[in-house]
């Protein structure tokens, strides 16, 4: 029997029973739906994940004091005090790998501008900290190399600072006091947006990390260095550049512990990644229990189909079918199924990923694989789940098939 | 797939089926059953036959294995040249499809399913364009007289025209042999003679017909009758003067209730 055929007249039998073919192909279509929704959120996640780790700037290094042994006490990263402006010229200069490197320190306080105040944190910086995180300044100007060894007393305002202390004029030239200590405001920086932890990354004053040190937290050792690495390939060699060059300025014995702790973004990039990669496997095997369930059906309404059928069967078999020519209508037809309900679960699943990206403002991403994923699916669950039925039609004897009433 | 449909050589002195101490046994549970005990007969090329007995007699049973959709527990079933007692079901299967046309009591046409396309059923399972067999299709309801039917469904049919149309399937691929099983068991008296006429005008034309039945009066339009009983073969007679199925409706008072029924 030529393959047209048997495709024809599989679509016939499924015609006939209109009803019962749509319900059964809505177990594949709700099944594909399914996976191809959820899919495409879960690859949303990551995505917008992926976009919120690189917003703290690629090539990222962050060096932190401490982590130093003493006797049997090991204390955790930043706990000692041991990283100087000296250390931070010295991976500038001598470390091959390493594009910029801006010195860190920290304070927070209360600022006050006028009649309004505001708690936030006060980041000390060297002049190519913007560089590193890929940040900018979106209006006003950046503090100069001058600023940086004068300790001169400038500051540039994050967004929401921007926006609680100078809710109706420009900040730009005016003066904030910090902790007592007035800033003339030289710049806002541009928004950036949340990180990865749900921080909101603008709510931040940039200050000369010297001014920092010496006019605010009153101690000579810096909280962190950031280092940005000349290539995303190269993080790992400058790494091991500054692990070297640390060991040998700390003068640290061979089999003693570092010192210090060199953080990179991609570790944080790959734990996040991670993390979301398994919410999106989570939410496609939640979906595809219910393409399995679909499959199901198929192969029970198949089920039904050869019993109800028998006779058809004794008869095409009286004229000549041969039991290899039962097994393959039966199974084209539940192939059919399979594939009719899969084409319009696509359209369903693409179609809602659409709908919740527009409604919810969630960002969906639909891959072609996750198409060709649900597509080879149900192609197999109609092929798995109609060989069953279809093989108990070509078995048949054909008296018994022709006497069945 | 490359099935052609074959025609059967004419066996030595036109013999086309001769079957020799048949037996088939059905495991019924613990007991068996013996439906036939040991068969003998030979069919020539263009015979009407007519196999009567009561029912449990075994004549249904023979018909199944003589129509390849059973094999016999002992014996041999040569059909022309083949052993068909030793074939597998594909190649059962392919006798069934090229060499022998069935007609069922019951019609056992496929329901909503027109005329056309029950009638070329049996060419689906067969190497053949689109064309030919439509036209081979049509050609077969022509020639059972439903020229004017052949996009009617089977409940748009009376039941005598059922029965054409599963006599025009039997035919579309050209069989030597026609077997009919009770084909008027479920018609009136009219419609069985015209449908007796059918099968004469086939034999006329060289087609060999098998008919099983139980009513004598239909048996009488074949030239040759078996009695069945207990498995066995009670007797084998020729009837010398069949009734002829023209003649027979020309005496027939007409009760015209065909066309209301379409």
């Amino acid at each position: 029997m030529k393959m047209l055929n048997i495709v024809r007249s599989a679509f016939r039998a499924l015609r006939r029973n209109k009803m019962r073919s749509f319900l059964t192909m809505l177990g594949i279509i709700i099944g594909v739906g399914a996976v191809i929704a959820m899919l495409a959120i879960g690859q949303g996640a990551e995505y917008s994940v992926k976009q919120q780790i690189s917003s703290l700037g690629t090539n990222v290094l962050i060096v932190f004091p401490g982590s130093q042994q003493t006797g049997g006490l090991r204390m955790g990263a930043g706990t000692v005090t041991t990283l100087t402006e000296e250390d931070a010229w010295a991976i500038q200069k001598e470390c091959p790998a390493v594009a910029f490197v801006s010195p860190g320190a920290r304070s927070g306080g209360q600022v006050i501008a006028g009649n309004l105040n505001w708690g936030t944190s006060i980041e000390g910086t060297g002049a190519d900290y913007l560089e590193i995180r890929s940040w900018a300044v979106e209006y006003g100007e950046f503090y100069s190399e001058q600023d940086i060894k004068a300790a001169a007393k400038v500051c540039i305002l994050g967004k929401t600072v921007a926006d609680a202390l100078f809710p109706e004029s420009t900040p730009v030239g005016q003066n904030v006091r910090i902790r007592n200590v007035p800033f003339k405001v030289l710049g806002v920086l541009s928004k950036k947006g949340q990180n990865a932890m749900g921080m909101d990354q603008d709510d931040i004053i940039l200050a000369p990390y010297t001014t920092v040190l010496r006019r605010l937290s009153h101690s000579p050792y810096l909280r962190q260095v950031l280092v940005s690495a000349t290539s995303p390939s190269s993080i790992g060699a400058a790494q091991t550049q500054i692990t070297e060059l640390l060991r040998m300025r700390h003068k640290i014995a061979p089999y003693d512990a570092d010192d210090f702790t060199i953080r990179n973004q991609s570790d944080l990039a790959a734990t996040a990644t991670a993390t979301t990669g398994i919410l999106t496997i989570l939410l496609a095997s939640i979906a595809s229990v219910s393409l399995l369930v679909g499959g199901i059906g198929i192969m029970n309404i198949m089920l039904v189909s050869v019993t109800e059928r028998t006779r058809e069967i004794g008869i095409r078999m009286s004229v000549g079918a041969r039991g290899r020519d039962i097994l393959t209508q039966f199974l084209i037809e539940a192939l059919v199924l399979s594939l009719l309900g899969g084409i319009i679960g696509i359209l369903l699943g693409v179609g809602g990923s659409v709908a919740i990206s527009a409604f919810a403002k969630w960002p969906t991403i639909i891959t072609v694989f996750s198409i060709l994923l649900s597509f080879g699916f149900s192609i197999a669950i109609g092929i798995f789940f109609g060989f069953y039925p279809a093989r108990k039609a070509a078995l048949l004897n054909p008296i018994d098939a022709l006497r069945y009433e | 797939m490359t099935r052609q449909p074959a025609t059967i050589p004419p066996g030595s002195n036109g013999v086309l089926i001769r079957i020799d101490h048949l037996t088939k046994v059905y495991p019924l549970g613990e007991v068996e059953v013996h439906a036939l005990r040991g068969v003998s007969v030979e069919i020539r090329n263009g015979e009407f036959l007519a196999i009567m007995g009561a029912s449990g007699s075994g004549k249904s049973t023979f018909m199944n294995i003589l129509g390849c959709l059973d094999k016999p527990t002992k014996g041999s079933y040569l059909l022309g040249d083949i052993d068909v007692s030793k074939l597998s079901r594909d190649e059962l299967a392919h006798i069934r499809n090229t060499k022998i046309g069935f007609v069922f009591q019951g019609f056992n046409l496929l329901s909503r399913t027109s005329a056309i396309e029950n009638a070329e059923l049996p060419l689906l399972y067969c190497t053949m364009s689109n064309k030919e067999r439509k036209d081979r299709a049509v050609a077969a309801l022509h020639r059972v007289g439903l020229g004017d039917r052949i996009h009617h469904f089977p409940n748009q049919l009376s039941g005598g025209q059922q029965q054409r149309v599963a006599i025009a399937r039997a035919l579309v691929n050209d069989p030597r042999i026609v077997l009919a099983d009770e084909p008027t068991g479920n018609l009136d008296s009219r419609t069985s003679v015209e449908v007796m006429g059918i099968f004469q005008e086939l034999n006329n034309h060289g087609i060999t017909v098998i008919l099983v039945t139980h009513e004598p009066d239909i048996a009488q339009f074949a030239k040759r009758h078996i009695v069945f009983r207990d498995g066995k073969i009670r007797s084998d007679k020729a009837n010398t003067a069949p009734r002829i199925a023209a003649d027979v409706l020309k005496e027939m008072p007409v009760i015209d209730d065909e066309e209301d029924a379409a």
